[in-house]
């Protein structure tokens, strides 16, 4: 056998318990969720097809509808604040400010909790009859109003609020790193040009953080997607179903509403969002850089 | 030395051997979500009788309703089954049956003659086919209004009969500043309410003609219509503080006295007596107000097919022991629920849990619960429309009317 084939067959036997990994367990549960949710499957997976029924009942669901649309409000708000806060936060600490590592790690705290903690922490803090508003009004000023939690059309911002407030602190720790990269004599090089210090922050520092920004986004895209015990500590969907989200859907039609089809059916519409988004990334990723570095 | 001992070792591990055979107590295995207080020491009868006649209970507690039972199915389609395993009265454990998962328990039900002093509502609930498939072990009700007894008096309102006298004395509570609904943020209690609302104002009839029969001219009708904007009303007498308080909270509001009312099944006494209260003196209990009509729910018992001989001489002997008079009426003084016999001595049980049993003595006093009657998929749909318009101050009872309309046409 020539020596090249040889090595590449050794190389794929070495592989081959990832490979049967990847196949079975990945794939092959894959494939198994898509085929569950064309069937009437109740508690157990049956073999009863019933064409695209389990689709167009999720998407005539206001359940399904509130909960997309809250992936994206929370996806939006929660990525692009704990990126501007994030950096905020970095540049600050940037300044050679007194106790330094103090600050990072109270900055850094929050995201030791688990979202559980977050979200019982802020369900009290913004309780109208417990917290803030109650503190507020306990000092006099008794119309002040802050109720956002019990009104199901601003509930949702709450759940973004006490998402930023955990996770800025990995976004700053992640650009605080990026920023101490940044060398030394493009300061001075602006310095001697007369550059306003935010202007090289906008125009230089940040296109030379853009893999770290990169880094981050990715971190905090999966937590979007899988945000599922913030909400239910926080709010369990509610007030009503006004926050309620994919992930949340799933679990509750699996194991509570024992609805395996339609389960399995939202699965598969979360897969295949978060496949268009990435197809994209994948291409730029691995088809472009190759040719563009030849 | 060495040898001596293993030799002494081998001797205790033989005699063991020997002593276990000859004793051979029946084990049971018992996946169940009775947690808290009142509810494990409700459970704990069911385990000192289970052993008390040879068996051998091991206790396999999980916290939680929707744990326990993804647990328990996942074992049971794993080939791993618990001996027996809790369900709610109802539909939850219908596909176990279809799947032929569930040993029957015809034999048991024979003996004992269980079809004498079972309810026929609880007969067709744990029957498929006409065999027996579940143990039925206790009566709970939903559909109950507690009250603070010292509240309403200082406000000079009498307990209401009627719903219009319900919202005269919560617009009194509410000129008084007491909070004059204590309700919690969870769904379900959302529902509960609902459904006290279909059985209190619309009444027994078009409850059964909703959820038994699936009616869509009832969901229509001018009476359902009646319903919705009832419980639209409803909504303005709760208080801000509702979202993330759980029932016990909101019955805990009543029991201190910042509350009048709460709409709560009757498993709300055992908050009442761990405060140190009786129910139906300081927290005044009326059931079924307006149509006087009790909820049948409660929980149930299932044995899932094994083939293995000392398991299923278990599953007997516990299904036996389940159903005996003593059993059922320490059982269900513990839990705060009602005896599933009708030939026991309920002498011993609570002022409420007496005003219920008249109830339900009864030929039109009693109705299956809606877990009876419609998947649990079908009931969190409703649960979720009806907790979006309680919510919503701005949604009209029509608009609830068309979401339970496109509700059911879409089952």
């Amino acid at each position: 056998m020539n020596p090249r084939l040889k090595r590449f067959w050794s190389a794929q036997l070495a592989l081959t318990p990832a490979w049967l990994i990847v196949i079975f367990a990945y794939i092959g549960t894959i494939l198994w969720t898509v085929q569950i949710s064309f069937t009437s499957s109740k508690v157990f997976p049956v073999s009863n097809y019933v064409g695209f029924a389990q689709y167009s009942r999720l998407f005539a669901s206001d359940r399904w509808m509130i909960s997309v649309n809250n992936l994206f409000i929370f996806g939006g708000l929660f990525i692009v604040g704990c990126l501007v806060i994030g950096f905020l936060l970095a540049v600050f600490l940037d300044q050679r400010i007194r106790a330094e590592s103090m600050f990072r790690t109270i900055f850094l705290y929050p995201y030791a909790l688990s979202f559980i903690v977050t979200g019982l922490v802020w369900q009290w803090t913004l309780n109208p009859t417990l917290g803030i508003q109650q503190t507020v009004r306990n000092w006099g000023f008794e119309s002040f109003t802050f109720d956002w939690l019990t009104r199901g059309d601003r509930a949702i911002y709450v759940v973004a609020l006490a998402g930023i407030w955990q996770s800025s602190g990995l976004v700053m720790a992640i650009l605080l790193a990026g920023l101490r990269g940044v060398d030394g004599e493009l300061w001075k090089a602006a310095k001697v040009d007369g550059i306003p210090t935010w202007r090289v922050y906008l125009h230089v520092v940040i296109p030379i953080l853009a893999p770290m920004f990169v880094t981050a986004t990715v971190l905090l895209a999966t937590a979007v997607v899988k945000v599922y015990d913030l909400v239910v500590a926080l709010t369990n969907g509610g007030p009503g179903i006004s926050t309620e989200v994919p992930a949340k859907f799933v679990i509750e039609y699996l194991f509570q509403r024992q609805n395996l089809g339609l389960a399995t059916a939202a699965s598969t519409v979360m897969m295949i969002t978060v496949l268009c988004v990435l197809a994209p990334w994948l291409y730029w990723q691995y088809f472009r850089q190759p040719r563009s570095a030849r | 030395m060495k040898h001596v001992s293993k030799a002494l070792l081998g001797a205790a591990a033989s005699l063991a051997i020997l002593a276990g055979s000859a004793f051979a107590a029946e084990k049971a295995e018992v996946i169940h979500w009775w947690t808290s207080g009142g509810e494990s020491a409700a459970v704990k009868v069911f385990a000192d009788q289970f052993n008390a006649q040879g068996g051998e209970w091991v206790d396999a507690a999980i916290a939680g309703g929707e744990a326990a039972r993804a647990a328990g199915i996942n074992r049971i389609v794993g080939g791993n089954p618990p001996t027996a395993m809790q369900f709610n009265t109802g539909k939850q454990f219908e596909d176990l049956v279809a799947q032929g998962l569930l040993g029957s328990l015809d034999e048991v039900a024979a003996a004992d003659g269980w079809a004498k002093f079972l309810s026929p509502v609880l007969v067709k609930a744990v029957s498929r086919d006409g065999h027996f498939y579940a143990v039925p072990v206790n009566i709970h009700s939903n559909n109950w209004l507690w009250y603070n007894a010292d509240v309403l008096a200082k406000n000079g309102i009498e307990p209401p009969k009627t719903w219009d006298e319900l919202f005269a004395a919560l617009d009194k509570l509410k000129a008084a500043g007491v909070i004059p609904m204590a309700q919690s943020g969870d769904a379900w209690t959302q529902l509960l309410l609902f459904n006290d609302v279909v059985l209190g104002v619309g009444g027994r009839d078009l409850f059964l003609k909703i959820f038994q029969d699936n009616d869509m001219e009832a969901i229509k009708s001018p009476e359902f219509k009646k319903v919705a904007e009832t419980f639209g009303k409803l909504r303005e007498y709760g208080d801000a503080g509702q979202q993330g308080r759980q029932w016990n909270q909101a019955t805990g509001l009543v029991i201190d006295g910042k509350a009048g009312f709460n709409f709560m099944g009757d498993w709300a006494k055992g908050e009442i007596i761990a405060a140190g209260l009786t129910p139906g003196k300081e927290v005044g209990c009326v059931p079924g107000l307006g149509n006087q009509v009790y909820w049948i729910g409660g929980d149930v018992f299932v044995f899932p097919k094994t083939d293995n001989a000392d398991a299923q001489k278990a599953q007997k002997l516990l299904a036996h022991v389940m159903l005996e008079p003593d059993t059922q009426v320490a059982f269900n003084a513990k839990k705060g629920s009602v005896p599933v016999r009708a030939d026991v001595d309920t002498s011993k049980l609570d002022v409420c849990a007496q005003e219920g049993l008249k109830l339900l003595a009864k030929p039109d006093g009693a109705v299956p619960g809606t877990d009876f009657l419609q998947t649990p998929d079908t009931l969190g749909s409703l649960q979720d429309a009806i907790g979006q318009f309680w919510t919503t101050p701005s949604q009209t009872p029509d608009e609830l009317v068309a979401k339970v309309v496109s509700i059911w046409e879409s089952k």
